[in-house]
């Protein structure tokens, strides 16, 4: 039996290594990926709430259902972002997309 | 130890270790790749708490749309990525020390925690009990979830509309 502190922190975990992706990366894409291992960390809380808490009641599965959605969302306008940005300035580094940088 | 900790304590250090490959792999289409394998660790560790439909829907979804969707984007943006200069900011330690308290922050706030030190199995799941069905029955009745499930729906076909509109080529 796995206590349930072990699945928060390994979530808390997987949580910080996406940070670090996503805050040092300098490719939008790599951004991404990160911010992809975030929702995944938060899908092992959700799961793991439910499993520990009271099974019937099944919001835990319905919230890690609606991060599914987010997710899939997100990524398909983010990659049609960073797709339409190489299109027009032939570069995905982050800090050289810097148009509207005032 | 029991066999069900050993095998957590397994899938755990190679979810973390394949996910710091991923943030710091320099080829991209590896990172990808990493990224697939994450997904899957995460999907044994969802199984291990009987969540089986998401188990499933986390490979249809995450391993069969989105990374497919990394890879094919990774591809599209190839030229200049592919490994010259750096990829990471030179203020990428800022980074990491940020990653790093965020961890400790959270690790102190289980802490503090009362539920976090009770040493409780995970609940029995009732005799009878069919969780799909009632997952289905969750996210299409008025007194639960169907608002939030719309709500999802309607941002699916804008997410839809969007990504054509924006990645659309007019020439």
């Amino acid at each position: 039996m796995v206590p349930l502190s072990w699945y928060l922190i390994f979530a808390a975990a997987l949580f910080s290594i996406g940070l670090f992706g996503v805050l040092s990366r300098r490719n939008a894409v790599a951004i991404l990926l990160g911010i992809e291992l975030m929702l995944n960390s938060v899908n092992i809380n959700l799961a793991a709430f439910w499993r520990y808490g009271d099974v019937t009641q099944i919001a835990g599965q319905v919230f890690a259902i609606i991060v599914f959605a987010v997710a899939a969302a997100e990524v398909s306008v983010g990659l049609a972002l960073v797709i339409s940005v190489y299109r027009s300035r032939n570069t995905v580094v982050a800090d050289e997309i810097n148009l509207m940088k005032w | 130890m029991t066999g069900e900790q050993i095998i957590f304590i397994l899938v755990a250090l190679f979810t973390l270790g394949s996910g710091f490959m991923v943030v710091t792999t320099r080829n991209l289409v590896h990172a990808a790749l990493w990224l697939v394998s994450t997904l899957f660790c995460v999907r044994v560790t969802i199984a291990l708490m009987s969540a089986y439909l998401l188990a499933a829907v986390q490979v249809v979804v995450y391993i069969g749309a989105i990374a497919i969707l990394f890879i094919f984007a990774v591809m599209l943006t190839r030229k200049d990525l592919r490994d010259q200069g750096p990829q990471h900011n030179p203020g990428w330690w800022t980074g990491a020390l940020i990653a790093v308290l965020v961890f400790a922050g959270l690790f102190a706030l289980l802490q503090g925690w009362n539920g976090l030190l009770e040493k409780k199995g995970p609940t029995a799941l009732p005799a009878g009990f069919d969780q799909i069905s009632a997952l289905g029955n969750a996210l299409v009745s008025p007194d639960a979830y169907v608002l939030p499930f719309e709500v999802a729906s309607v941002l699916l076909v804008a997410a839809l509309v969007g990504a054509v509109y924006v990645a659309f080529n007019r020439k």
